[in-house]
């Protein structure tokens, strides 16, 4: 057991390393090879034995041949974020043989497929190896390559099942409900599962020290993806028109939400009250949004970095002109086409701040699917309440993996809201109407929608203009409606979702100030830091512009970290431009090398700082990683 | 640019149409185009135009992208929705608009620098998509809000103002339209406005994709010797093989036409459009024939214009998407929100 890891419950009689709903476990396989099944059905397994559970699919850009992994970290305190230590690998794919030995933690297990002998490289004198003929008992009881070979992770499953004490009738509860009517294959997994799980019963020492107990956690929780959770928000938001083009990792919310209307937006007739567009690029996908909004529909796009970057002419036609529009961009690493499979929070400034002059956007940063659920929704309010474009950021880590989160809430009292869109009542009622004229004071001017009445024609323009909406190159108009345009994102604050901030009570000396996925990571580090007499408030930041809250976190503590996932420190970035306080009162912590932050991570950063600040005097906050530890021998 | 300021108070002799407006109820605001811009007059061949087809203004969205062309907007219509947007992606715009409101009349607005340089893939894909609108292309073979650069349909060997030669191939649109499988392809020149407002009428009236290519001269830039989209070379090689008349279902527009030279084609909505002038075997239902046909004329420096393709039951966009008939901004709360009971079904997927 790594020194820094909670230890839940000791079982009575068991040795002392002895841990229960503590584990974490990877499997190195073959991208294509329908090692995705088995994974997804031993997650789901663990969340209906009740356990906090999360899952990593590090999956490369391919279809299939390459490498692939799936980390599954258990832990019944709830502490889901990655971890790179290891109890247990399972070796699948001998390509990876090398690396993915170094990652067990010094005592663990490796499982791999003893159909061949062992190979050199997964030899370790600190870890035991598990040896199932995997192959072998497949070869002999399936027929087809095709069929043993996806047969053969569902039985690495079934090992998996007995060596940590799994309960089987949930298992085949989840394979009668994939495959259902279709008995063959039901039989097929049934049987392969059982295989796996009685030879490991036979022979090896079952359960391992470190095993499963059913709990009550995931009571009242799901098992989702944020890319789902956003799409099902878009459905429910009333959104009518979606604009889009394939980019890995942002093509799942299309799908999910085409797969949903095709649910639950179709009429009597099988007709669509839904329009999916599939662009020529994203540049076009951009503007069918911004037209679709621009006669009042409710128009979304979901895109990555990349496709933000060739979206940027057309936000600043959306800012300017002030047509509506959600712009969802699920982050992978960059620059260019960077590691399209890798999360990071490379686009914090872009998103805030694309295209070209001044602008400024709203932006919202779920960190689960629970929000992305939740701020699909408000993005689209925020977009026609501000009539300007709304970014919903949101790390590939929460799109594409599965997450643990509280049920949706919807309350069927909700209607949009459409901002001020003037009705043909109202326009009647006008002597005469003016696109961009600010009669409330609050930096937004009514607008109409086409084909309601005459007296709303106006002509829409990127193009500089007046507050009378008037073509103008005079330096005070031009200044005045760009004054407003400020005043009226800035506006946004108010309604926009405060942050969170988890602290003690009288305060403590050091702030942690994080974003989107990292919450899981800062608020683990923040309770091992705590245990080691550090204690750091946390606040993560869910909007931008930022409220004063923010500022005033940073003023009440001496130092606050920033933890984020880039190179360049971007959320630092922006709270030194949004607000008034002092570079030498933040401290960077960043990682941003495509893989989910661990709370190791985080706190070996705070280590690093205060050790920056007091030298020797530094209290010791650094637990021992095996992981890495092992990894610099290799 | 003219600089005469139009007057506001209407002649109360002025014809009006069904819905009571006169011709000047469809003007926009003055032209800042220079003086003798063949833009002008398709500005003024819309404005009939839809007049005569007594379209609501305010259910017109008018689009364009950046250029001349794209300025024109401004100038007809100045009670319909405008939207001047970005270089070359005026369609993106109008495929969003088009999908959430099919209710209202689409007129996009281009030149050939927007359309076949910058914003060429969105035109062949809004073509692709069968957008339903009209898509007039003012085509002066150059640039020129930026002064004189040739664009993409320049001849080659045409020369710019200044003696440079054009030594790369032209982009024809209409060849490109009827490659693509557009459903209504034609060709006109902003000299020739008998010819041009049917043809709009008629572009307006289609359901689909409807491109009107229209030879415009630049008189600041490309209307010199050496130009082949000069108002001189144009006339000379204007060869009107396919004319057009727009007829409205309820009253038949009266016509010039003699008898025995036209032939009339039946619209989705009951209008139809009648040809004059075909040549001998020409069907203009026949988009192999057409494409032969335009390419037979471009050998010999003939620039056929008129109706040069229509497909007759042309499926729009809305109908590939399988959309409801109501316009998407129009359908209820009920038919978009599932509501708290389907978000519970759903959720059990997921436990």
């Amino acid at each position: 057991m790594s020194a820094d890891r909670q230890t839940e419950t000791v079982k009575e009689g068991a040795d002392a390393d002895a841990t229960v709903n503590d584990i974490a476990f990877k499997i190195a396989t073959v991208n294509g090879t329908g090692s995705a099944s088995a994974n997804g059905l031993l997650m789901k397994a663990i969340f209906r034995m009740g356990i906090p559970v999360s899952g990593k699919n590090l999956f490369p850009s391919n279809i299939q041949g390459l490498p692939t992994w799936y980390e599954i970290r258990v832990n019944g305190r709830g502490h889901t974020a990655r971890t790179p230590d290891f109890d247990l690998m399972v070796a699948m794919n001998p390509a990876t043989y090398a690396q993915d030995v170094v990652e067990v933690r010094s005592g663990g297990w490796l499982l791999h497929d003893s159909s061949w002998p062992l190979p050199r490289e997964l030899h370790r004198d600190d870890v035991t190896v598990l040896g199932v003929p995997l192959a072998e008992m497949c070869n002999a009881r399936f027929e087809g390559a095709r069929t043993r070979i996806l047969l053969k992770n569902i039985a690495y499953a079934g090992v998996l099942a007995a060596l940590l004490e799994m309960d089987l009738k949930v298992i085949d509860q989840l394979l009668e409900e994939t495959y259902g009517k279709k008995k063959k294959l039901l039989d097929a997994n049934f049987e392969a599962v059982r295989m796996g799980h009685d030879w490991a019963r036979e022979h090896l020492e079952c359960p391992l020290p470190t095993s499963l107990e059913p709990m009550g956690e995931t009571d009242g929780c799901i098992l989702v993806d944020g890319n789902t959770a956003a799409a099902l928000g878009c459905v429910y938001a009333g959104a009518t028109v979606a604009g889009w083009y394939p980019i890995t990792p942002s093509t799942s919310l299309i799908d999910a939400f085409k797969g949903f209307c095709d649910e639950l937006r179709t009429d009597a007739d099988g007709r669509n009250n839904v329009a999916i567009i599939q662009a020529e690029d994203e540049l076009a996908a951009a503007g069918m949004v911004i037209g679709a909004n621009w006669v009042g529909a409710r128009g979304f796009t979901a895109t990555s970095g990349p496709g933000i970057s060739l979206m940027s002419e057309f936000i600043g036609l959306a800012y300017y002109a002030e047509i509506p529009g959600v712009f969802f961009n699920i982050q992978r690493t960059g620059p260019s086409t960077g590691m399209p499979t890798r999360t990071q929070q490379g686009d914090l400034m872009m998103c805030a701040y694309a295209s070209h002059g001044d602008t400024k956007h709203i932006c919202l940063y779920p960190s689960d699917p629970a929000e992305s659920f939740d701020f699909a929704v408000r993005a689209f309010d925020l977009a026609e309440r501000y009539q300007t474009p709304v970014f919903v950021v949101q790390d590939l880590d929460i799109g594409m993996n599965d997450w643990v989160v509280p049920e949706f809430a919807w309350d069927d009292a909700y209607r949009p809201d459409r901002g001020k869109v003037l009705t043909a009542q109202e326009l009647e009622e006008l002597d005469a109407y003016h696109r961009y004229l600010d009669k409330d004071g609050d930096g937004v001017a009514a607008r109409t929608v086409p084909g309601v009445h005459p007296k709303g024609a106006f002509f829409t323009r990127g193009s500089g203009h007046d507050r009378y909406g008037r073509y103008t190159e005079d330096a005070a108009a031009y200044q005045d409606v760009m004054e407003r345009l400020l005043d009226k994102v800035d506006g946004a604050v108010s309604v926009l979702p405060s942050p969170e901030i988890v602290g003690e009570e009288n305060g403590a000396t050091y702030g942690m100030i994080t974003i989107g996925g990292c919450r899981g990571a800062v608020l683990e580090a923040r309770e091992r830091l705590r245990e080691r007499g550090v204690a750091v408030d946390v606040l993560r930041v869910r909007g931008f512009p930022f409220p004063d809250d923010v500022e005033a976190f940073i003023r009440r503590h001496t130092r606050t970290f920033v933890v984020e996932q880039n190179r360049d420190a971007q959320l630092l970035g922006m709270l030194l431009l949004e607000t008034d306080v002092h570079r030498e009162h933040l401290a960077s912590i960043r990682q941003y090398g495509g893989m989910p932050l661990s709370a190791g991570e985080v706190v070996n950063g705070v280590a690093d700082w205060l050790k920056e600040w007091h030298g020797s005097d530094a209290p010791d906050v650094r637990g021992a990683s095996t992981a890495r530890t092992h990894r610099r021998e290799a | 640019m003219s600089y005469i300021t139009k007057p506001r108070v209407h002649h109360p002799a002025l014809p009006t149409n069904s819905l009571g407006l006169t011709r000047r109820d469809y003007e926009g605001s003055m032209s800042t185009l220079c003086a003798g811009c063949g833009h002008d007059s398709i500005t003024a061949a819309i404005i009939e135009a839809a007049w005569e087809l007594e379209l609501e203004p305010h259910m017109v969205a008018k689009l364009s992208g950046i250029g001349c062309s794209s300025k024109t907007p401004t100038y007809f219509l100045g009670k319909a929705h405008g939207f001047n947007s970005v270089h070359g992606r005026m369609p993106a715009i109008a495929t969003g608009a088009s999908a959430a409101n099919r209710g209202l009349t689409y007129l996009g607005v281009s030149g050939d620098g927007d359309s076949l340089s910058i914003g060429i893939g969105q035109l062949c894909h809004a073509i692709r998509r069968n957008v339903n609108m009209l898509y007039v292309l003012e085509n002066n073979g150059v640039y020129g809000l930026t002064k004189g650069q040739f664009s993409a349909s320049a001849d080659l060997g045409s020369t710019a103002k200044k003696g440079e030669v054009n030594r790369s191939e032209p982009i024809d649109p209409v060849l490109l339209a009827l490659t693509l499988g557009c459903g209504f392809v034609a060709r006109s020149f902003s000299g020739d406005k008998a010819q041009l407002i049917p043809l709009i009428k008629a572009g307006l009236a289609h359901d689909g994709f409807a491109l009107i290519d229209v030879i415009s001269p630049c008189v600041a830039f490309n209307d010199h010797q050496g130009s082949t989209k000069s108002y001189k070379y144009t006339r000379d090689h204007l060869e009107e093989a396919v004319a057009a008349d727009f007829i409205l279902p309820m009253a038949e527009i009266t016509t010039s036409y003699e008898a025995g030279q036209g032939r009339t084609v039946e619209m989705h909505d009951g209008t139809r459009v009648r040809f004059r002038k075909v040549p001998e075997g020409y069907d203009p239902t026949d988009r192999d024939h057409a494409y032969a046909y335009l390419r037979d004329r471009a050998h010999v420096a003939e620039v056929p214009t008129g109706l040069l393709y229509i497909d007759t039951e042309d499926r729009a966009m809305h109908s590939v998407l399988g959309t409801v008939q109501t316009p998407l901004v129009d359908v209820g709360w009920d038919e978009l929100c599932p509501g708290e009971d389907a978000l519970a079904g759903i959720m059990e997927r997921w436990r």
